[in-house]
């Protein structure tokens, strides 16, 4: 771990500046040079990751609310020398919480989990969830083991994040505080196809 | 059959599993699976590691399919239960070949009356999402079926779910 990396985030979730989802999806779509692969979470996470530009590489879940961070270290256990980046809703997570102590138990050193979390249910209606009434992703985070983890300070604290968990070993989990603004788009929900693509994204099918 | 009496249901399953590269095994451990989740962890050939519940397992098998690598997802019948929406909502629409063994609880001297429950929703669950499943009750079918099974579900992308019958494993034993 770089010393830069705990030095200047925010120890919790109230200090973290409330960012926009689409930004900061682009922001990250943009640093992605490799090949990296991105599973998007149910919901507004990966209509804002469909509307941020297609890739191959991107794999957008319909329904399996919470499984993102389980289907991105199958990929990573599948193929090691690619990152992966799981990108999660706070209620999604909140759903699979133990799969961040799997992750930390694999020490999986190519897998990287970015948390959109705006305090709420959002598709549903706006409903609370408990990050609103102060659980901590990225302390609960650091408690299952995934020691590298932060919250991402602003928006150019987030590309830098984004930038260290490609370039250095995970695993890497980014809080990222983020307003309520409606997607800019949504998913086409043809399951096979995107599967498809996916997996001749990662080079699986030709 | 004949030729090698003496291998177990266990050894069976774990050699057809080498044999059609399933390297990742992912489980929620279960008293009777405890011998086969031994085997796959004495032997180098597989990644093996236990999860926190049961969907994750299945997703991360779904992710490592996508990305290149067999899996198969080990449990018993009160784990199959939490996952319908897994299998309805990823295995079966994105058309993943995610392989299940389950070992059956809940029938042929069940003690605890919430496996017996449980248990009775494994295969109407399965048969009105239409996933193919079979029931291993005797030694001799055992590999017949694991490895036509898997070829099928590579073949034709969906999930499959392999039941491990008492009359097959000797099952759990009443305990007081």
């Amino acid at each position: 771990m770089s010393t830069s990396f705990a030095a200047n985030h925010p120890t919790n979730r109230d200090q973290a500046k409330v960012m926009n989802r689409f930004d900061i999806t682009k922001r990250m779509v943009a640093r992605l040079k490799h090949d990296e692969a991105v599973i998007g979470g149910i919901g507004y996470t990966n209509f804002d990751l469909w509307a941020a530009g297609r890739r191959p590489q991107n794999f957008y879940m319909l329904g399996s609310m919470g499984l993102a961070v389980p289907i991105a270290l199958g990929v990573a256990l599948a193929q090691p020398q690619r990152k992966v980046i799981a990108l999660e809703g706070d209620g999604s997570i909140l759903m699979q919480l133990g799969s961040l102590a799997t992750v930390a138990a694999r020490g999986q050193k190519n897998l990287a989990i970015a948390i959109m979390d705006n305090g709420t249910y959002q598709i549903t209606g706006g409903q609370p969830t408990s990050t609103e009434h102060g659980a901590d992703i990225v302390a609960i985070a650091r408690g299952a083991g995934i020691t590298q983890s932060a919250w991402a300070a602003d928006e150019s604290a987030f590309e830098e994040l984004i930038d260290l968990a490609i370039r250095e070993d995970g695993p890497w989990l980014i809080g990222c505080r983020i307003d309520r603004e409606k997607p800019v788009d949504t998913t086409e929900r043809d399951p096979p196809r995107i599967r498809d693509q996916f997996m001749r994204g990662l080079g699986v099918k030709k | 059959m004949d030729e090698e009496p003496s291998r177990t249901w266990h050894e069976i399953v774990r050699d057809v599993l080498k044999r059609h590269q399933v390297k990742l095994i992912t489980y929620v451990p279960d008293n009777v699976l405890r011998p086969l989740i031994e085997g796959v962890h004495a032997d180098p050939f597989f990644t093996a590691f236990s999860c926190a519940r049961e969907e994750e397992a299945v997703g991360i098998v779904s992710g490592a399919w996508m990305g290149g690598l067999r899996g198969i997802v080990l449990m018993q019948t009160s784990g199959f239960a939490t996952l319908p929406n897994a299998i309805a909502s990823l295995a079966v629409p994105f058309q993943i070949p995610v392989l299940m063994m389950v070992s059956e609880r809940g029938t042929l001297g069940e003690f605890n009356i919430g496996q017996s429950l449980v248990a009775r929703t494994m295969r109407p669950v399965l048969d009105c999402l239409a996933v193919e499943h079979h029931t291993m009750t005797r030694l001799d079918e055992v590999e017949f079926i694991v490895d036509r099974s898997i070829t099928q579900a590579v073949a034709t992308q969906a999930p499959c779910v392999f039941i491990l019958s008492p009359l097959l494993t000797g099952g759990k034993v009443f305990a007081k």
